[in-house]
């Protein structure tokens, strides 16, 4: 079984690249598929008649408890025959329907075919959740397939409609089979309905499942779902409207009844909405015009039907429930088929305008009525058997006493009365000759168009005249219900009974009805409230309050925005903070006096910074509170921020003074002024909680800080004498391995922002001989007055932006700045240094080149890609952690060697040092990545708009 | 174990100024606000090493409980190289806004005030079933 339901994924993708060979005689490929199903569903039949089952459980998520569990039991053994045999039919149907030059044909057949899988598996899966994905599937599927139209705006909304109804009740369905299955400890649906729990729990898991299941089998409410998808192509119709996915909720009626009908509610719901349903449907039908839309009311009111009699949850009842779905699952896709054929040949499937098929169309007609046969409740066909063994059961029950039962036969015989009035009005407004309308013209149609129907139609008589033969096939199923007294038994002739007499009363009162409002062409539309009407309602306010609550909290303005950030912040931080017991016993006022003043300087300037009208100002302020920070971290006995601040500072001094020289001098105060009151309400409060926030942090505080083992570890384990630098290279090695990814994603987006099309940057590389080359021709044109250049592409620069004493300077101090970085960066282990501050100094270098020289002589001094020096720095880094793992140890554990090396003497050598080399090398590129990107590219761009204004 | 008053006011000043300069719409005050309130979590971050001791470097004769604490140093040197890249990619920002539109303000986003004032789109339209009777179209 499961090998059949890969078959049907598999053939289903395939058959999209086949359409483009085969064009539509793909369907038949396809229609291979569910026959081979069919075919192994009838060659299992020995072990499932007579109440035997055929299991199949593959593990799927073991600790969950969830199998691929498979079983073909008597229903499921029905249903699969049922949908594989259908599928089979309605494939071929296809591939004389469609034209080869239909627009997606090659996702139509695979959607079809994987539909069929679907709904194959639906109907055998014995685990709940395994149920329900098929029960989505279907879903899903039957969204494409309705939706087949891509362009018609009917056939999207129609999709829709049934995709928002039918996975609405699914999931509430869900909700059911989740109760279920925790209530009885199994999600094994056989297991389920044997163990039959009641209780408040089971009731209310029950009704949600039976939710489902209407809403799946387009009860009332739900009906409204089936008439527009009739939008979906013909075959689709006879399929899904039929034969298979209307018959999900019907099947899972039939599988619970045996175990939950006695539910409280549950008879009393399906027996009062089933009657509706049919009783409406039928009486809808009685009212359309287009052919199709008759078969679709008429279909709800089938459907309302077998809801009423699969759910009873008599035996009888459930026997003449299983022969009525096969019956009805004949018939109906016939009728489908039929509309199609009609359709083709007549170009219309309005009653109004045909005329005179009848006579055109002999052989049509024939299937036609026989499918009608069945369907009204004549013998010999099978429909008139199961309709029997209806009215037998449900007057048995009745007359044994139940209330429900009475209520139950006189609705669904009223139904009858009008399922026959409205079949007579199908024939008549197919076939028959209308004065005043035109007759349609002749045409031929290949006799194999009709094969599906006609073979589906025959077998409803067949079935019908061997009653005797079917009646053990089913049983199977009823039997699983317990009753006292004889069983019913399926069968054309049981004598002058009751039953007969209700299907004779049915059929003259059918006639009557038709006669008398069956050939009506003309009807008033309904008004007042309609379930679609409040489909679309409901739709409606979904929308208006989701666009509401979308312009009531998207904003769309960032200071709104975060205001309600930080609003929030202080709210939820000040509500933890008024419960908290934690206060400090004793304050000091200062570490020590130095430090007031130091804040002093650093309040003044953040003070001042939020007054500043012009750029400069504002940065430079900024940055008084950056060097302050510098220095409390020097005085507080962190050498190592005190450096790696300063150096900080000066880059983004730099980078400031690179962007801001493209904009203007002074700050924008469009918005300086509005609320400034609510704004520096929100800055104070955010602040003093913050200022809560450190004294309650310290208070709270009541265990030693793991790093008074810092020291300790930092020497013997990893060789080295500065804590900080070891605990960033290698005790707490993988936060600088985030840190140096959120620093080349940083990196990567300036460049990207600038660059925009490429990271590559045009700057060339100029070889030392060139460069050399071009100073001494230089020379020897200009003659000794000239300004000589100090840098190498010092002459790019127009005399007036060059500054020899810069030039000087830079000559002179670049290679020393670059060995102290160098210097740092070894030294940081045991010293105050490391890769930050060792790439920040040489960072800097580059922007000292960059500064004295411009562009070019960027290009000249790092003649690298910063892309690919963020690349190598990460690539060591990642390096340096993952080596270890080779060796058997955890990511980044450093090794240490040391031994004696001529010239050198002693060396001593950690491996953590590789790391650290990885962080220079990114922070070197994060700068080198600025400069190019604010400075040499912004420089670019400039002299481009500068050439382009003056030309 | 307790911090300076004299650190806490500070580091409460810096917060505050920071958070005023994000809530303007000038993209440069912006970023200097988020600078303002980088320096300021460093600060949060130095007043948890608690008592101040020498800079911790290992040396002979010199114990654990005497150096300050490594800990919050490691985490805020990680912080002030972040805050730079963060930064110059503000800059960047900056710097792309001025060039495309000549403006240093972050302006409301178009979408969403159109949506505030706008109608919306209905998509929950009834729908009509009975205007097609056919799915071929041959004339009669």
């Amino acid at each position: 079984m499961l090998a059949m339901l890969i078959a049907f994924g598999l053939c289903a993708l395939a058959l999209p690249p086949l359409t483009r060979v085969l064009g539509r005689r793909v369907f038949l490929v396809g229609a291979l598929v569910p026959t081979a199903a069919f075919v192994h569903t009838v060659f299992a039949s020995p072990s499932v008649v007579g109440g035997g089952r055929v299991e199949q459980v593959v593990p799927w998520v073991p600790q969950l408890d969830l199998s691929l569990a498979l079983r073909l039991d008597t229903l499921s053994w029905v249903l699969a025959l049922v949908v594989t045999g259908v599928g089979a039919l309605v494939l071929v149907y296809c591939a004389f329907y469609f034209s080869d030059a239909e627009e997606g044909l090659g996702r139509f057949a695979a959607t079809l075919l994987g539909f069929a899988g679907a709904m194959y598996g639906l109907v055998i899966a014995d685990d709940v959740y395994l149920l329900f994905v098929f029960w989505e599937a279907t879903s899903v599927l039957s969204y494409l397939l309705i939706g087949h139209s891509t362009a018609r705006k009917a056939s999207r909304g129609a999709a829709l409609q049934a995709l928002l109804v039918t996975t609405f009740g699914g999931l509430v369905m869900l909700v059911g089979l989740v109760l279920l299955s925790v209530e009885t400890g199994t999600s094994r649906l056989s297991e389920i309905v044997a163990a039959a729990p009641a209780g408040p729990l089971v009731t209310t898991a029950v009704i949600l499942v039976l939710v489902g299941a209407m809403s799946k089998s387009a009860i009332v409410p739900f009906h409204f779902w089936l008439p527009s998808a009739m939008a979906a192509p013909t075959p689709v119709s006879a399929y899904l409207h039929a034969a298979a996915m209307v018959k999900a909720g019907i099947y899972l009626l039939a599988r619970l009844a045996p175990g939950f009908a006695d539910v409280p509610g549950w008879r009393e719901i399906v027996v009062g909405f089933g009657v509706v349903t049919m009783l409406f449907g039928a009486w809808t039908a009685l009212r359309q015009t287009d052919l199709k839309l008759v078969l679709a009311y008429g279909t709800v009111s089938q459907l309302g039907f077998l809801m009423v009699v699969t759910g009873y949850g008599t035996r009888d009842a459930a026997l003449a429930g299983l022969a009525l779905l096969l019956a009805h699952a004949l018939y109906k896709s016939t009728l489908f088929l039929t509309v199609g054929i009609i359709d083709h040949r007549a170009g219309t499937r309005d009653l109004r305008k045909l005329s005179g098929l009848g006579r055109e169309a002999p052989v049509l007609a024939t299937v036609t009525a026989l499918a009608l046969v069945s369907m009204i409740g004549l013998p010999p066909a099978f429909g008139f058997v199961a309709k029997e063994a209806v009215f037998t059961a449900l007057l048995h029950d009745a007359v044994a006493g139940g209330s429900l039962g009475w209520v139950a036969l006189v609705g669904v015989a009223a139904g009858s009365v009008l399922t026959v009035a409205y079949s007579a009005r199908f024939f008549w407004g197919a076939f028959y000759r209308k004065p005043g309308v035109e007759p349609v013209r002749k045409a031929r149609v290949s006799a194999r168009f009709s094969f599906s129907p006609a073979l589906l139609a025959a077998s409803g008589v067949v079935l019908g005249v061997s009653a005797a033969f079917v009646d053990p096939l089913l049983s199977g199923y009823s039997t699983t219900i317990p009753a006292e007294g004889e069983s019913y038994h399926l069968a054309l002739w049981h004598g002058l009974e009751p039953a007969l007499g209700i299907s004779a009363a049915t059929l003259l009162l059918g006639a009557l009805v038709f006669l008398w409002r069956g050939r009506r062409t003309s009807f008033t539309r309904p008004s007042g409230l309609t379930a679609a009407g409040s489909y679309s309602g409901v739709l409606r306010s979904v929308d208006r309050v989701a666009a509401r609550t979308t312009s009531l909290t998207q904003r769309g303005s960032l200071p709104f925005y975060l205001g309600v950030i930080f609003l929030v912040f202080v709210g939820c931080v000040g509500a933890a903070l008024i419960a908290n017991r934690s206060w400090p016993r004793d304050l000091k006022l200062w570490d020590f006096p130095g430090q007031a003043a130091i804040g002093v300087v650093m309040i003044i300037a953040a003070l001042a910074a939020t007054r500043a009208t012009k750029r400069f100002q504002a940065v430079v302020l900024v940055g008084v509170t950056g060097y302050g920070m510098a220095s409390l971290f020097a005085l507080e006995g962190a050498p190592d921020l005190a450096l790696t601040q300063v150096l900080v500072e000066v880059v983004t001094l730099v980078a400031f003074v690179l962007v801001l020289r493209r904009l203007p001098a002074r700050l924008g105060t469009r918005n300086g002024s509005r609320n400034a009151a609510l704004r520096a309400g929100i800055a104070v409060a955010v602040g003093a909680i913050m200022a809560t926030v450190a004294v309650v942090a310290l208070a709270a505080r009541n265990r030693l800080p793991i790093s008074l083992a810092w020291p300790d570890l930092a020497y013997t384990g990893g060789h080295g004498r500065n804590v900080v630098n070891v605990a960033l290279v290698d005790l707490r090695g993988w936060d600088t391995m985030g840190e140096l990814s959120v620093i080349i994603v940083a990196a990567t987006g300036v460049a990207s922002l600038v660059f925009i099309s490429g990271r590559s940057d045009n700057l060339r590389r100029i070889p030392r001989r060139e460069a050399r080359d071009t100073i001494r021709a230089r020379r020897r044109e200009e003659g000794d007055e000239a300004r000589s250049s100090w840098l190498l592409a010092g002459r790019t620069l127009a005399a007036g932006n060059r500054s020899i004493l810069l030039e000087v300077v830079v000559r002179l101090t670049f290679h020393p700045i670059i060995v102290v970085s160098v210097y740092l960066l070894f030294a940081g282990h045991n010293l105050p240094g490391g890769g930050f501050a060792g790439g920040l100094v040489a960072g800097l270098a580059l922007v000292a080149r960059y500064l004295a020289g411009g562009r070019h002589e960027l290009g000249a001094a790092a003649p690298v890609d910063a892309g690919k020096m963020l690349g190598a720095g990460l690539l060591l880094a990642v390096g340096a952690a993952l080596v270890p793992m080779f060796f058997g140890q955890s990511a980044l554990t450093s090794s240490f060697f040391e031994g004696e090396v001529w010239p050198f003497g002693h060396v001593e050598f950690v491996t953590s040092t590789i790391f650290d080399v990885g962080v220079y090398l990114v922070v070197v590129g994060l700068v080198l990545d600025v400069l190019r990107s604010l400075g040499a590219e912004v420089d670019r761009q400039q002299d481009h708009e500068l050439s382009t204004v003056a030309s | 174990m307790n911090s300076s008053l004299v650190l806490i006011a500070v580091m409460a000043v810096l917060y505050a100024c920071g958070v005023y300069l994000m809530l303007e719409r000038s993209m440069t005050r912006v970023l200097l606000g988020f600078l303002l309130v980088g320096n300021a979590t460093n600060l949060l971050l130095l007043t948890m090493v608690g008592d101040v001791g020498s800079a911790p470097i290992v040396e002979d004769g010199v114990g654990a409980e005497e150096m300050t604490d490594p800990m919050p140093e490691a985490l805020i040197l990680t912080a002030i190289v972040i805050t730079f890249g963060v930064s110059a990619f503000l800059m960047a920002l900056i710097y792309r806004s001025w060039r495309l539109e000549r403006e240093d303000d972050v302006d409301d986003d178009a979408d969403d005030v159109a949506l505030r004032s706008g109608d919306v789109a209905e998509i929950g339209e009834a729908l009509d079933t009975t205007t097609e009777d056919t799915e071929f179209g041959v004339p009669r």
